[in-house]
């Protein structure tokens, strides 16, 4: 081969260039359908649809376990004395400051519905245990108020409240 | 793997890698700095062609066994599912497919190459033996893997595969028990071969390093047959080989493209659609293409254990091939008689290609006999022969002096190029050509009617498929399930076009059956868009008992289980136009084939019908469908003929829901590939024109 010295870009060059550029766009599109699979597939989007949950039957102290996408959700029908504690305390001393009223419906305060995770590392905390009356999470050690909002241990967020909403007083809407 | 490499790396992180693992050097004296003889052609670039399959077939392989459940009851859900739910799952299931096609073909043209050039020769038996070890391995993957879908064909291809070990004297029902791990074929074969399935390739993988080391070691032979002597001879790989296989595989990949996105179920069978059914064997059992020509060996000769002794025998004759053909001259092309022998011999694997797929009746039979004595006879007796008796041509004095002759005339390969094309497609397409089961039995060739969605750029008719979705759910549901169709892919796009909410209260005026609730019982509820379709019946047994013992079959997969023969040569245009309507021909013809009383000397049984284009004419479906029956509410005719055609459309949309992303993608793919290619052919040409 003859190496070229002139600075400037030959047609040869330009050739190579564009071959190359060509194939990488090939390459790069050839991964998109490699990646793409791996993400949820229709039928699991599909069941992932929001759900209806009776709450009639649960009666005051009392939660149930729902599965929604795979996540155990926790509604739970508070005592007077489990709201009046999750108000009580100063928001601005807890480690992921959120007011309860944010985090329940107005009107339909009794009812806190979180999902069921730790947000330390996943586990499912065991509700009415540990010492805020709320939430323990036997893994390592978080404990949640009544509330969900963590006060002790590793997990660094307060259980997330999942999208939902008061279809009527005795039903909700979750997603 | 080729003497000591001049590579020498400057990065000072390459260097000290460099010490300790010599990596580096190894990739550049194998695949930068390696002489390749410079008048090597296309014929050479298969065996990047063929590693670039194999890197394809084992990366689509692992996608599709995130998504693959190995359980007979789940299987075929398992892989339909995957064609219709997961993102691209329908492209990775045909590349996959028809990949292992492409594979096949590829290495047939690799192998009929190295016979034609005699790559088989001293030094490079160790290299064809690894060969003809890697087609062996070939071969148990795919028809393992074939297994997979637990369709028809795959249960009885499994059987009759399996049962091929009990040939063996004494130890065969031993050695098939072992196999399926069961008293038949069942679950557990299926597992195993799953598993094994997934190991293969890799040892194909490992043994493929070992024949491109052996390829290093002796290096490649070429078009001439005579070794490299001085530098003039040959070239680097890299720019050389690397750009010219480059453009061989973006060539491969253009052939390929129009399988996946145009044909994708031409070299299919339409039984595969039809789950596995241990009670039935279907009428014409045949097995993949690439499996033909030994197959017709096997049925050549009337005894079982002598059959199976021959089958195998016709593959292990390739590895002593180094022994049986000893003339001094490689390449054919300095071989007169060998050279027409050759293309004999090719012309007789075709046409046992041709005679395995055909029933073993007749004069297919005493056919198949004599081209199995042909092809025994090729190896055993001509080759060694032609060896002793052959004067071959003056060869060139080297390689240089080859490519000089090569220039001032081109004519002679191009005609060799013609002929090998032609007899490569013939090839395949013969071999396509399988299942025709030539029996007056079979019904009518139904008319080829004029589909929307045929052709590159077909699409459903949102229309019609609305009409059909009626049809449908007033007339057929009564009976067919609908059972992988689902409420939400009503509003999916490239369906019949519906939005979302209507889907929903499409849904919701379905009962299904869900629970248990926290009593412990099942209930039901309004449909949602993520339920199928309800099935009219619980279970075969229900189904069997109100239809006075036929099965009426689940319409999901309808349109692509069932065929009929186009006849030759028009299945091999039918690669060409792309023909694939095949089920909604069938489809509409049946459904207007009904006919009052059966033709005189007919024996139809009580409880059946009589149907023109049913296999066999005696149906126990009446007929389905009358004037006026269904009400459009687009003012389209309320005739059979109309409600025919309709449904047939929307049945073809339920079993192939993503025919239009299918053909638009392909469209895509052909666009860039054509650049691409076009691209490479240029670059080639610049990198080449200083070697030649």
């Amino acid at each position: 081969m003859t190496s070229s010295t002139s600075a400037e870009p030959t047609r040869r060059d330009f050739l190579y260039v564009a071959t190359g550029a060509v194939g990488a766009v090939g390459a790069a599109a050839v991964a998109w359908p490699l990646i793409s699979q791996m993400n949820p597939d229709a039928s699991t989007i599909a069941a992932g649809a929001p759900i209806e949950v009776d709450l009639a039957p649960i009666a005051t102290g009392q939660d149930i376990k729902v599965f929604w996408r795979g996540k155990p959700i926790y509604i739970m029908n508070r005592t007077k004395k489990q709201i009046d504690e999750a108000r009580s305390v100063p928001v601005s001393s807890l480690p992921d400051p959120q007011s309860d009223q944010s985090r329940v419906k107005e009107g339909h305060d009794q009812w806190l519905v979180v999902i069921g995770i730790c947000t330390h590392l996943g586990c499912i905390p065991i509700a009415h245990e540990g010492a805020y009356d709320g939430f323990f999470c036997p893994c390592h050690g978080s404990v949640y108020d009544s509330s969900g909002r963590i006060r002790q241990g590793p997990a660094p967020l307060n259980l997330a409240v999942p999208p939902y909403a008061f279809v009527s007083d005795t039903k909700i809407k979750i997603g | 793997m080729s003497g000591p490499s001049n590579y020498n790396p400057q990065n000072p992180v390459l260097k000290w890698v460099e010490r300790r693992l010599p990596i580096g050097g190894l990739i550049h004296s194998s695949f930068v700095a390696y002489p390749t003889p410079r008048n090597l052609n296309y014929w050479w670039t298969f065996g990047a062609i063929l590693s670039m399959m194999l890197g394809v077939q084992i990366i689509t392989g692992i996608i599709l066994a995130m998504h693959y459940t190995p359980h007979v009851d789940l299987a075929f859900k398992s892989v339909e599912l995957i064609v219709r739910d997961v993102n691209y799952g329908w492209l990775l299931r045909y590349l996959h497919s028809n990949g292992a096609s492409m594979f096949f073909i590829a290495v047939y043209i690799h192998m009929f190459r190295g016979l034609y050039y005699g790559s088989y020769k001293e030094p490079r038996e160790v290299l064809w033996i690894l060969g003809v070890i890697i087609y062996l391995l070939m071969m148990a993957t795919g028809f393992m893997g074939y297994v997979l879908p637990w369709g028809q064909m795959s249960f009885w291809g499994a059987t009759v595969i399996t049962n091929l070990f009990g040939a063996i004297p004494y130890v065969g029902d031993s050695i098939v028990t072992l196999l399926w791990g069961g008293y038949s074929v069942g679950n557990p074969t299926l597992n195993r071969f799953f598993s094994l399935h997934y190991l293969l390739p890799f040892v194909i993988a490992g043994v493929v390093v070992l024949h491109v080391w052996a390829l290093h070691v002796s290096g490649q032979n070429n078009p001439a047959g005579v070794e490299p002597k001085t530098e003039k001879d040959t070239v680097p790989f890299t720019p050389y080989a690397t750009v010219k296989d480059a453009f061989g595989m973006s060539c491969f990949l253009l052939f390929f493209a129009w399988f996946i996105f145009y044909i994708p179920n031409y070299l299919g069978d339409p039984d595969n659609y039809i789950p596995a059914n241990p009670a039935v064997t279907p009428a014409h059992i045949v097995p993949e293409w690439y499996y033909l020509p030994f197959y017709a060996i096997l049925r050549s000769i009337p005894n079982k254990l002598a059959g199976v002794i021959a089958m195998f025998a016709a593959i292990i004759v390739l590895a002593f091939l180094p022994w049986l053909d000893s003339a001094r001259t490689r390449s054919s092309k300095y071989r007169p008689l060998a050279k027409q022998f050759f293309w004999i011999f090719v012309v007789v694997c075709i046409g046992l290609g041709y005679l395995g797929a055909q029933p073993p009746e007749g004069i297919y039979v005493i056919a198949g006999r004599v081209l199995t004595v042909a092809y025994f006879a090729y190896f055993l007796i001509v080759l060694p022969i032609l060896s002793r008796i052959e004067t071959a041509r003056p060869l060139p004095n080297s390689i240089a002096e080859d490519v000089l002759r090569k220039t001032g005339s081109t004519k002679t390969p191009m005609v060799s190029t013609m002929i090998a094309l032609a007899v490569g497609g013939a090839l395949m397409l013969g071999a396509a050509g399988k299942a025709s089961a030539a029996d007056d039995s079979h019904g009518l060739t139904p008319p080829s009617l004029k589909w929307s969605f045929a052709g590159p750029l077909g699409k459903f008719d949102q229309g019609q498929l609305q009409r059909g979705l009626k049809v449908y759910k007033e007339v057929c549901s009564s009976c067919h399930g609908l059972s992988y169709v689902a409420f939400r892919n009503l509003s999916d796009p490239g369906g019949p076009g519906y939005s979302p909410a209507q889907a929903a209260a499409f849904a919701s005026d379905y009962k299904v059956k869900d629970g248990p609730n926290d009593a412990g019982d099942m209930f039901e509820r309004p449909g949602r868009p993520a339920d199928y379709f309800p099935s009219p019946f619980p279970n075969e047994q229900a189904a069997r008992a109100a239809n006075g013992g036929a099965y009426p079959p689940d319409l999901s997969l309808i349109a692509k289980a069932r065929g009929y023969e186009r006849g030759f040569p028009q299945f091999v245009f039918d690669a060409f136009i792309q023909f694939q309507e095949k089920g909604p021909n069938y489809i509409d013809a049946l459904m207007q084939g009904y006919e009052e009383k059966a033709p005189a000397g007919f024996a139809l049984p009580e409880g059946s019908y009589y149907n023109k284009y049913f296999p066999g004419h005696s149906i126990k479906m009446p007929k389905p469908l009358n004037d006026g029956q269904v009400t459009f509410d687009d003012g389209s005719p309320a005739t059979v003929q109309q409600y025919a055609k309709d449904v047939s459309a929307f049945l073809m949309w339920a079993a192939e829901p993503h025919l239009e992303a299918r053909k638009r993608t392909g469209l895509q793919v052909f666009i860039f590939l054509i650049v691409l290619s076009g691209l490479l052919y240029f670059t080639k040409k610049k990198v080449w024109a200083d070697a030649h």
